[in-house]
């Protein structure tokens, strides 16, 4: 239940994103979802990609900086008040997010990329909950 | 006026009998009393009796910067703690200073140099000296003080910063020299044009500029900004501090105090005497202080001898700015940085090499350092916040070891450029 997400150390700098997609794209690794956090002078790409173990083994190969982050993918339907639903079980569990982001398709559901202060414990908790987690074995088959 | 003619004015023979004196007493002094001195002399089968003039200077070891470090903090005095009436430091490669001490001869003789030095510089005891070097451990400010009370000038000790309380003195007081690092009195004239404040109100006519390098055109625009004489001063700590020479009123060289400190020039790389008036590294003796006195000192700084006569009628013989390093020490706002500090300071807070580039800038008036540092995978964390943290914390480490801000930036791995293995470790954009 627990998701490998990579993620890059980025300059703000022009192309640098287009280079990391690059190198995915021709070690043939698809991308989930990612999202970049910035300050004024640099970014961190988070990525939920197909194989993480490759993209950060072509990454570090070609001088990134890089890491995996344990995350959870929480998939709720595509509908007003889901995602407070999940918040509010969170809330109530005592969760705490240090960041999320999301993605969602019109008839599959939304899936909530969720990085807990504690994954094992978020993980339990929405289980308990019965949210529905999205398997690695389920993501990394493509 | 010349303050001590005599000695100022003397002939090359004269100078020389002085120095090949002097120099035999100070070869003794030392072989006596610093082991490890004596241990360098006697690797070579020298002994203190082979020391017979100046001429010999350039037979005995020399002395680095590092043997003062390794005798830290007392370890080169020659004399007991009971006879140092004052210690001075300056930073130092690995955090710890460079302490040097003075006896209460020491001070008489440094006052005297100073005064000199105001003298060439055209300062008399009419004058009122505003000494906006800082006090303290740093020898300008204090070196420049009993200068001026030695020579019967009023003092206005007021130390550096405090740019705004500056100007009001030399206003309110009518300051006729000020003395402090040129960097610094250019940003005097940016805040006095601020204020709207015309240098033609004030009565500014001799500007004392050391401690750090600046060039010709620096020197143009700081007298075009303050309506003053920009006078180049020139010293050590390891040597003296302020007044080891002093540019006089035609700013043509800086007349060295050579009674008491001997120039020799040399190739950085042979160590052997460059021909004369070539640019070599600066080597400096001193043949009177009782405290640390000190034989063939490495400056580092390389410039040339000029032995002509000067127009001012000093014999003293005049080296010209220092036109850079034999190493690789930046001087940033008058403090000596050395790349292998910002290194150690990034080595405790990680495990392995780190790799970073420094950059000077000159913006506006005042020196800026930048520092990138690559996020190699031991600094790199999935969180901002923490990244964020690493800045601060390295910004911190390094105010806090060398006394000096930085303006960190984090770039990705290997964009720092690597040359033959080795990564350039400075670049220096300032125009000096």
């Amino acid at each position: 239940m627990i998701i490998k997400q990579v993620s890059v150390f980025l300059e703000n700098k022009s192309g640098r994103l287009n280079e990391v997609t690059k190198i995915l794209a021709d070690a043939e690794i698809n991308l989930s979802a990612f999202t970049i956090a910035d300050t004024s002078d640099f970014g961190i790409l988070r990525m939920i990609v197909s194989d993480p173990d490759k993209a950060c083994t072509v990454l570090k190969e070609n001088e990134f900086s890089v890491k995996t982050t344990d995350v959870v993918l929480a998939k709720t339907p595509n509908k007003p008040g889901s995602l407070s639903k999940l918040l509010d079980i969170l809330q109530q569990e005592e969760v705490f997010i240090e960041y999320m982001y999301a993605f969602s398709m019109q008839d599959e559901g939304a899936v909530t990329v969720i990085r807990p202060t504690r994954v094992e414990r978020c993980v339990e908790m929405l289980q308990k909950h019965k949210t529905e987690l999205i398997r690695a074995d389920e993501l990394y088959q493509f | 006026m010349i303050w001590n003619e005599k000695i100022e004015c003397a002939s090359r023979d004269e100078m020389a009998a002085v120095q090949s004196e002097r120099l035999k007493q100070t070869v003794q002094r030392i072989y006596h009393n610093i082991p490890s001195y004596r241990a360098k002399m006697q690797e070579i089968g020298m002994l203190p009796d082979d020391v017979r003039s100046v001429e010999d200077l350039k037979k005995l070891p020399f002395t680095n910067k590092t043997d003062l470090r390794d005798n830290y903090p007392f370890g080169m005095f020659t004399v007991p703690m009971s006879e140092i009436v004052r210690v001075h430091a300056s930073s130092g490669t690995t955090g710890k200073p460079t302490v040097v001490g003075y006896t209460r001869n020491d001070l008489n003789m440094w006052a005297e140099v100073v005064t000199r030095s105001l003298c060439m510089a055209g300062v008399t005891r009419n004058d009122i000296v505003q000494v906006a070097y800082g006090y303290g451990l740093f020898t300008g400010g204090l070196g420049l003080h009993y200068g001026t009370e030695n020579l019967g000038a009023t003092v206005i000790p007021i130390s550096g910063g405090n740019t705004k309380k500056q100007i009001q003195l030399m206003q309110d007081f009518g300051s006729s020299v000020i003395a402090c690092t040129p960097s610094y009195a250019l940003f005097l004239a940016e805040v006095m044009a601020e204020m709207g404040i015309a240098p033609e109100a004030l009565k500014l006519r001799v500007g004392i500029f050391g401690a750090e390098p600046w060039s010709e055109s620096m020197r143009k625009e700081i007298e075009a900004k303050l309506k003053l004489r920009a006078i180049d001063i020139y010293g050590l700590s390891e040597v003296i501090g302020p007044g080891v020479s002093c540019e006089c009123e035609h700013q043509s060289g800086m007349h060295v105090n050579e009674d008491h400190f001997i120039p020799e020039i040399l190739d950085p790389e042979t160590l052997q005497p460059v021909a004369p008036g070539e640019v070599g590294e600066l080597v400096f003796s001193t043949i009177t202080k009782e405290g640390i006195p000190i034989l063939r000192y490495r400056t580092r700084d390389l410039t040339r001898l000029i032995y002509d006569k000067c127009e001012c009628g000093r014999t003293l013989v005049r080296m010209e700015k220092c036109k850079g390093r034999s190493d690789d020490m930046l001087i940033i706002r008058g403090v000596n940085v050395f790349p292998s500090q910002i290194e150690s300071v990034l080595l405790e807070m990680s495990e392995t090499e780190p790799h970073y580039l420094l950059i000077v800038e000159r913006e506006g008036t005042l020196d800026v350092l930048k520092l990138m540092v690559e996020v190699q995978e031991q600094f790199f964390s999935d969180e901002i916040r923490e990244l964020e943290k690493l800045k601060k914390k390295i910004t911190h480490n390094i105010q806090s070891t060398l006394g000096i801000s930085v303006d960190v930036k984090l770039v990705e791995p290997k964009t720092i450029e690597r040359t033959a293995g080795k990564a350039k470790r400075v670049i220096d954009n300032r125009k000096i």
